[in-house]
């Protein structure tokens, strides 16, 4: 039954991945991402990682994919001119993945694993517990430096992404705080004199 | 064949890898879909940690692949921001056209 899965899994992933390569509308592209991550969300299910799974179909598929689709639709762009190089590409494009195929081919089949892997294991998965409650009691001790690193790494990310994209259209007004704070009576307010029946 | 095991994960995972490379080389100029590639490189790495993990009984290797998607969410926000300032300067995402500071 696992093996079922699997091969339904992984099949239609590498599937989904080819299309997202070679189609021609990037929408169809992000679209077919999102079906390789789902797919790959069921990879890691069945590898045991249940709490990887959701987030990866929260994270990638609830975000990542969804800024892509909306990147891909807001801007206008002539995608079949995007397409023109794709044959001149192909013959290097093909040279290159057949030859990492066939190193990482060989990678997979040929390993063999130290005989001290084992004994090496720094954070056993104990059966009683689910996955979700393992993985945050090591987390949040062992690896909080680490946490909290990429917490950063997001927080830059966030802030990168506004001043980026944030533009201030000189036609709209906008108070200014700080301006309005730095007024003093002096150099707003001018007396004048009015000498009687002559005006200013 | 019947009973998957961690070398079933690492063919997949390498299957998924060269088509990210692959696809990096063949959309050359569709800057999109080369971050897209990216994002296929990074889940088969992504699948590698898990596989190893589940084969080695080792939570290691799945704390690291969360760091893996942190850091791929983080890229895909500010690759995309670029790509929206880029594209908002020049009106065009070709990427032969971004050569301004080949000098």
């Amino acid at each position: 039954m696992q093996a079922v899965f699997f091969y339904l899994f992984a099949t239609s992933m590498i599937a989904s991945a080819g299309v997202v390569i070679f189609a021609r509308n990037p929408v169809h592209s992000v679209l077919f991402l999102i079906l390789a991550f789902c797919n790959g969300a069921g990879l890691f299910l069945l590898a045991g990682a249940e709490f990887l799974a959701m987030i990866l179909i929260v994270v990638y598929v609830g975000a990542v994919a969804v800024l892509f689709l909306f990147v891909v639709m807001m801007l206008d762009v002539d995608f079949a001119q995007l397409k023109q190089g794709f044959i001149k590409y192909l013959p290097i494009g093909v040279a290159v993945g057949v030859v990492v195929l066939a190193e990482l081919g060989m990678v997979a089949i040929g390993w063999s694993s130290a005989p001290s892997a084992p004994d090496a294991v720094a954070n056993p998965i104990i059966p009683q517990m689910s996955n979700t409650a393992a993985l945050g009691q090591i987390l949040y001790t062992k690896y909080v430096i680490f946490f909290q690193a990429s917490a950063l790494v997001l927080l830059t990310a966030m802030i990168g992404a506004i001043v980026l994209t944030l533009h201030h259209k000189p036609s709209v007004k906008r108070q200014k705080i700080a301006e309005q704070n730095a007024r003093t009576r002096e150099n707003v307010i001018e007396i004048k004199k009015v000498p009687f029946r002559t005006g200013v | 064949m019947l009973t998957i095991g961690l070398t079933h994960y690492l063919v997949v995972a390498a299957i998924l890898f060269t088509l990210g490379v692959a696809g990096i080389i063949l959309n050359r100029k569709n800057i999109i879909v080369i971050l897209m590639s990216i994002e296929l490189i990074l889940l088969s790495v992504n699948l590698n940690f898990v596989a190893f993990s589940q084969s080695l009984s080792d939570l290691t290797g799945q704390v690291f692949a969360l760091f893996v998607l942190t850091v791929a969410a983080a890229e895909a926000a500010i690759g995309l921001a670029i790509l929206v300032a880029f594209y908002r300067n020049r009106g065009t995402i070709s990427v032969e056209d971004i050569n301004s500071l080949k000098g």
